[in-house]
């Protein structure tokens, strides 16, 4: 190890680390990483270590029979496929809106000053303090009455609603760190406002909005609540399993359980690059 | 290349009126300064002339075409920032090209463009680098170069090098002029910076307050300021005032007196420090002196003539030490007088001393 360009958590490359301390920098980098990894090890191997594997103790950190047989047979259970499918189709919509709606809310807030603004900001916030339980009758009443009931777009619809008071407020403070001249600049330059936000103020703000669609995917993946009450046959995964698993063997939660955490972990893997800084600009 | 005529522009932010009705004429290819203390308006006049700011009433007027309700991309000019502006995520060459991309122009022609301004202002090196690895003089060159390589009409600068530190400010200015002239192109440049608007311009509008106080040649501003404020914003040191009063169309002041100019009874008497010189035999204006702060290439005196605070500028030669009364000599020719209630100069009356 010559130096600690080979994570890419670790800041600035090239940094030469004295012994001791480059000693407790990576049993850092190790514990950190073993909080995160071991979990979704654990559950990998439960997942894929066959019906046995998981009942034995003491556990072997290594898999022993490996086998994709209960994951199979998780998948083919009735419903687990198109379960996915409804959460793949919840959550690409609801980091659609999430994005389509909260950027121009945030972007709103960030350059213009209009009568309101203080109160509009606290209302944003305030939709994530009124219970959901409370609206779940009319909710279903007025699903049903607009034919969105038992459907993964109206769920992703509740989904947005959740995500859109954080896309709005990450993407505020997004904007507000882009400093206003770069589009006047482009203006000056020929631009239309249109295309100044496409050709500078988009390229600056990619970070903090990929951020914002990770944030949005995470959200309507893991909720339930809605999910259940919104949806009879047209479960999303989530609420699928909640229901199913509870009645399954011990092998097929762990099959569940990692069919639930590798979309989040490939999502925010595809998009990392765009969470660190990329032109000198943070992230915030 | 265009000229420009702004009339009568006014703006307000609710109550406050950060321009009142400003007129000025700048002419095909010439460099106008605007100067003034923060807060007189001179950016906000800049930004409307750019539309990126709409005025209250009043017209802009850029080579007889009526801009007032365009938009900044539809009045043919170009703009260097304070802070530069330059795209953080376009390369130098991108960033260059930036406003003939946008114009659709062919990539052949981009390229001779940018290049051409690139030469222009020796950023030829730093055309593949992003402006993160730029020192901050280099990114203000981009951004100059960005503005010359769409050849524009109208060249709008809002304080340019105030972001330099003092020795690169110094040489890019020598340089802008070199450019500016070889470009021909009409330009505004926004300074709160006298030396800047004094070595760039062609001719300067000094405003104050929301108003242009005097609008003409470097010299001219310096040596005949129309207002009070002019005088004392202009040169260093400033122009010193000294309270007096008219009597019969005389004004004395210790043992010397001159005529009077007509209208006003409470004068204000402004003397450029280098206007002064020492008498040698006591004669003339009595100066006490209080400190002296020798400059090199000058003695720098500050005391009090008549009991009212005063600055003169001394030969690096001569030999005048604190505590001293000294008589100085001046030529009526070069004073300014202010009406006191009106603060505006009156002209100078014709014949001199008596």
């Amino acid at each position: 190890m010559t130096s600690v360009t080979a994570t890419p958590i670790v800041k600035p490359s090239g940094i030469s680390v004295p012994g001791a301390r480059r000693l407790l920098l990576w049993t850092g980098i190790i514990a950190v990483l073993a909080w995160v990894l071991l979990p979704i090890y654990f559950v990998a191997l439960g997942a894929f270590g066959g019906r046995l594997g998981v009942f034995r103790w003491p556990k072997s950190i290594w898999p022993s029979d490996l086998s994709a047989a209960s994951m199979l047979q998780f998948l083919n259970i009735e419903g687990v496929f198109g379960a996915l499918m409804n959460s793949f189709i919840a959550a690409g919509f609801t980091v659609l809106f999430s994005v389509l709606l909260g950027a121009p809310a945030g972007y709103a807030l960030a350059r213009y000053s209009f009568k309101g603004q203080t109160a509009f900001r606290l209302l944003v916030l305030l939709t994530r303090a009124f219970p959901l339980a409370i609206l779940a009758l009319p909710l279903t009443v007025s699903f049903i009455r607009l034919g969105l009931y038992d459907t993964a777009f109206g769920v992703s619809l509740i989904h947005t609603v959740l995500a859109l008071p954080f896309a709005v407020l990450v993407t505020q403070s997004l904007f507000m760190g882009i400093p206003r001249e770069y589009e006047e600049a482009a203006w000056v330059f020929g631009c239309t406002r249109f295309q100044a936000f496409l050709r500078v103020v988009m390229p600056l703000a990619l970070p903090g909005l990929a951020a914002t669609a990770i944030f949005a995917f995470v959200i309507s993946w893991n909720e339930v609540f809605a999910a259940s009450i919104l949806t009879v046959r047209e479960r999303t995964l989530t609420a699928y399993l909640l229901k199913v698993l509870s009645e399954s063997p011990l092998h097929y939660r762990f099959a569940g359980g990692f069919i639930l955490i590798i979309p989040s972990v490939l999502f925010i893997f595809a998009v990392r690059r765009y969470l660190f800084a990329v032109w000198g600009i943070a992230s915030k | 290349m265009a000229d420009i005529v702004i009339d009568r522009v006014s703006k307000h932010f609710g109550d406050f009126h950060a321009l009142q009705e400003v007129s000025l004429n700048v002419g095909d290819g010439e460099f106008v300064a605007l100067l003034g203390p923060s807060g007189c308006g001179k950016t906000t006049l800049l930004r409307i002339i750019a539309g990126l700011e709409t005025q209250s009433s009043g017209r802009i007027v850029i080579g007889g075409r009526d801009v007032s309700a365009l938009s900044p991309r539809e009045r043919g000019l170009a703009m260097v920032f304070q802070n530069y502006a330059v795209f953080p995520h376009m390369t130098v060459f991108e960033n260059v090209a930036f406003g003939l991309r946008m114009k659709k122009v062919p990539d052949a022609e981009v390229k001779r463009q940018v290049e051409r301004a690139a030469a222009l202002l020796h950023i030829e090196p730093y055309l593949d680098r992003y402006p993160a690895k730029l020192s901050g003089g280099q990114r203000q060159r981009v951004a100059v170069a960005r503005a010359l390589a769409v050849q524009p009409a109208v060249l709008l600068m809002d304080e340019p090098l105030s972001n330099l530190d003092a020795l690169l400010r110094l040489e890019m200015r020598t340089e802008l002029k070199a450019v500016l002239r070889e470009a021909g192109t009409t330009t505004i440049y926004v300074t709160h910076d006298q030396t800047e608007a004094m070595g760039l311009a062609d001719r300067i509008a000094v405003m104050y307050g929301g108003k242009i106080d005097q609008i003409d040649t470097p010299l001219s501003v310096y040596a005949a300021p129309t207002t009070r404020f002019v005088g004392g914003f202009i040169g260093n040191p400033p122009m010193n005032f000294i309270k007096v009063k008219a009597e019969s169309g005389t004004v004395r002041i210790g043992p010397v007196s001159f005529v009077a100019p007509a209208g006003g009874l409470d004068l204000d008497l402004g003397l450029r420090g280098e206007d002064a010189h020492l008498s040698g035999d006591g004669s003339g204006l009595p100066f006490d002196v209080r400190v002296v702060e020798p400059m090199g290439s000058h003695l720098l005196l500050t005391g009090s003539i008549e009991g009212q605070a005063a600055r003169i500028v001394a030969p690096p030669t001569a030999t005048v030490r604190a505590g001293e009364r000294v008589g100085l000599t001046v030529d009526p020719s070069r004073l300014t007088w202010i009406d006191t209630s009106t603060g505006r100069a009156l002209a100078r009356p014709q014949d001199s001393t008596r």
